[in-house]
């Protein structure tokens, strides 16, 4: 498989969720992109998956490679799943973009038995350190756009995730807090101070307490 | 649809094909149609490129829209100047490659192009049939349809594949034979017409019936309504296109002049080229069966039919794995007309994949040469190929 070759790495966050996918489960991906996860999935999981991406051209890129793949907006798209549909649906670093995270976060847990969602960790220390020596609003290599052009409209931190979770009432099953390098190939997971060292977190939540 | 819009003799080809014919429902066995009338003999002009493999898994069923026929591919003669109606997509290495396919398609009842329908001699009266033909519906057209397949001896379908009133004989398809489908791709198409299709669809057959020469559908043996079907054709073809595509393809340009006529001729090109279309239609379609295949669309209510109502309910009858797609500037069959299929598909758990094409030729893009087109339905098929090769494996 060319996937596994170092040169066509999937990004190091998706090496991540892909550890943590059971085979043979039912795997929704929210803004799926090319569809790197689900052909890795399908390939290396045997899940059967489908995706939801908003841009035609990658939607078309997705089905080409012969993914089940639906344009649309994820927001509304996930509502017509009826509840339990997918083991897992998955949110990779797309968070950050959502208008009402929290509303979607519920549709993923009633439409999904379990939710991983990625997203960049705005308390990073570079960012802090740009805030508070520039007094301008950071730019990093995650989120590498002026305030006027980003498509990030929302700052999320890992503990700020954390504490969401708790008081929605969504208990984390797993978290990988990690740092990349090389387009985000490659990287390591940060296990001292995560909420100061990662670029990234990543949860695993399940229904309840 | 438009037919033979664009043809390139030099591109590949799956070469020279030839027009078979099917009858069967000989009397007294004839077919049971949804009206309660019956029907038969009936006979079916298709066409079929490629080879059936060996366990007979590779079937890909083209279904035709309004004016189409069986020749999708190819060429009858050398000399023939256009191919099939669907070269662009059907062929050797195309998106449909009949390298690896067999393709079959088959015209439909009701229909002027080789099938019965209200220009067949009626056994009964050695006369034409004209409009003691029966309404049939798109469910009667795929019931001779399946006559067909069953006398290739096909029993299974890896792909249903149609566009506009072939995408609803797909989803028929779908329904009355869930187990013999693996897969289906409706294209620009819909589960039931909204008014304003069925609006355009009136005019159109008003036109017909308008012209003194249409005489009840009684003019086998003399002049032909072929004003009033010139007419009907040019409302298709406005249908057909867009506001977009008009402006492109025609602005407010005149043909062959620098000024205005000052009398009623076809001043601008849009008006040259509806008159073109009108009369070039007039020459190959028959004015009835016009009437007729408009009226099984017009009748066409999928959710009605099946599901009381409801797609939902509909849909949970189906099992073949989707790709819907439509196209962003097609008026007659808007993209909410899809994503309301997609909707009540997802609402099942359906495998269904769909994808909103961005192109400015209104409905007719859907016959148009388009690398996306090609590229999507040549990805969905080879994937369902190799998951039916895999769980037959199982």
């Amino acid at each position: 498989m060319s996937v596994t070759k170092p040169t066509m790495k999937m990004r190091y966050d998706l090496q991540i969720i892909a550890s943590w996918i059971e085979p043979g489960s039912q795997v929704l991906d929210l803004g799926c992109g090319e569809g790197d996860l689900l052909k890795f999935l399908i390939n290396h999981k045997q899940v059967s998956g489908s995706g939801i991406e908003h841009n035609e051209n990658k939607v078309a890129e997705c089905i080409e490679k012969g993914l089940s793949v639906l344009q649309g907006d994820i927001n509304d798209e996930v509502l017509d799943y009826p509840d339990n549909t997918f083991d897992y649906v998955i949110l990779s670093q797309t968070l950050q973009q959502v208008y009402e995270p929290d509303t979607l976060i519920r549709s993923m847990m009633r439409i999904g038995k379990k939710g991983i969602v990625s997203f960049p960790n705005f308390s990073h220390w570079g960012i802090r350190l740009q805030l508070l020596l520039s007094g301008y609003a950071p730019i990093s290599r995650q989120l590498p756009y002026e305030w006027y052009d980003t498509p990030n409209i929302r700052v999320i931190t890992i503990k700020d995730f954390r504490k969401f979770t708790q008081e929605v009432g969504f208990k984390i099953v797993k978290e990988a807090a990690i740092n990349t390098h090389s387009e985000d190939r490659f990287g390591k997971v940060i296990k001292v101070f995560p909420n100061l060292r990662a670029t990234y977190g990543i949860f695993l939540i399940g229904n309840g307490k | 649809m438009s037919e033979y819009i664009e043809h390139d003799k030099d591109s590949i080809s799956v070469g020279i094909v030839e027009k078979k014919l099917y009858t069967f429902a000989e009397p007294p066995d004839e077919m049971l149609l949804e009206s309660g009338a019956k029907l038969g003999p009936i006979t079916l002009a298709y066409e079929t490129y490629g080879t059936l493999n060996a366990d007979k898994s590779n079937v890909v069923l083209i279904l035709h829209a309004l004016s189409g026929d069986s020749h999708v591919a190819g060429y009858y003669k050398p000399e023939d100047e256009k191919p099939g109606w669907w070269d662009n997509m059907v062929g050797p290495g195309k998106g449909i490659d009949t390298n690896k396919y067999f393709v079959v398609c088959s015209n439909i009842i009701g229909s002027c192009m080789g099938s019965t329908g209200p220009c067949t001699i009626n056994p009964k009266t050695v006369l034409p049939y004209a409009l003691d033909f029966p309404v049939v519906t798109i469910g009667d057209m795929v019931e001779a349809q399946k006559a067909l397949i069953d006398h290739l001896g096909i029993n299974k379908i890896l792909s249903v594949v149609g566009g506009s009133i072939g995408g609803m004989q797909v989803l028929e398809w779908c329904i009355r034979y869930p187990d013999m489908v693996a897969s289906a791709i409706p294209l620009a198409s819909t589960t039931k017409h909204s008014a304003l299709a069925i609006a355009f669809n009136e005019v159109a057959r008003q036109a017909i019936m308008a012209d003194p020469k249409w005489n009840n559908g009684n003019y086998y043996f003399g002049p032909k309504p072929d004003l009033g079907l010139a007419v009907a054709r040019m409302i298709g073809h406005i249908t057909y296109l867009s506001d977009e595509a008009m402006r492109l393809k025609f602005g407010r340009r005149l043909q062959d002049k620098h000024d205005f006529s000052f009398n009623f001729d076809a001043d601008f090109q849009v008006e040259s080229y509806l008159r073109y279309q009108g009369k070039k239609f007039v020459d190959r379609f028959d004015a009835n069966s016009f009437l007729y295949i408009t009226k099984a669309a017009d009748y066409y209510d999928f959710e009605k039919q099946h599901g009381d109502g409801s797609a939902m309910q509909a849909f949970s009858k189906t099992k073949a794995k989707f790709l819907v797609i439509s196209f962003t500037s097609d008026w007659l069959y808007p993209t909410y007309q899809s994503r309301a299929m997609v909707k009540a598909m997802k609402k099942n758990g359906l495998d269904v994949s769909f994808c909103e094409i961005e192109a400015d030729w209104g409905h007719d893009a859907f016959l148009i040469s388009n690398e996306r087109l090609t590229a999507l339905i040549r990805g969905f098929l080879e994937r369902v190929s190799n998951e039916t090769h895999h769980e037959n494996a199982l």
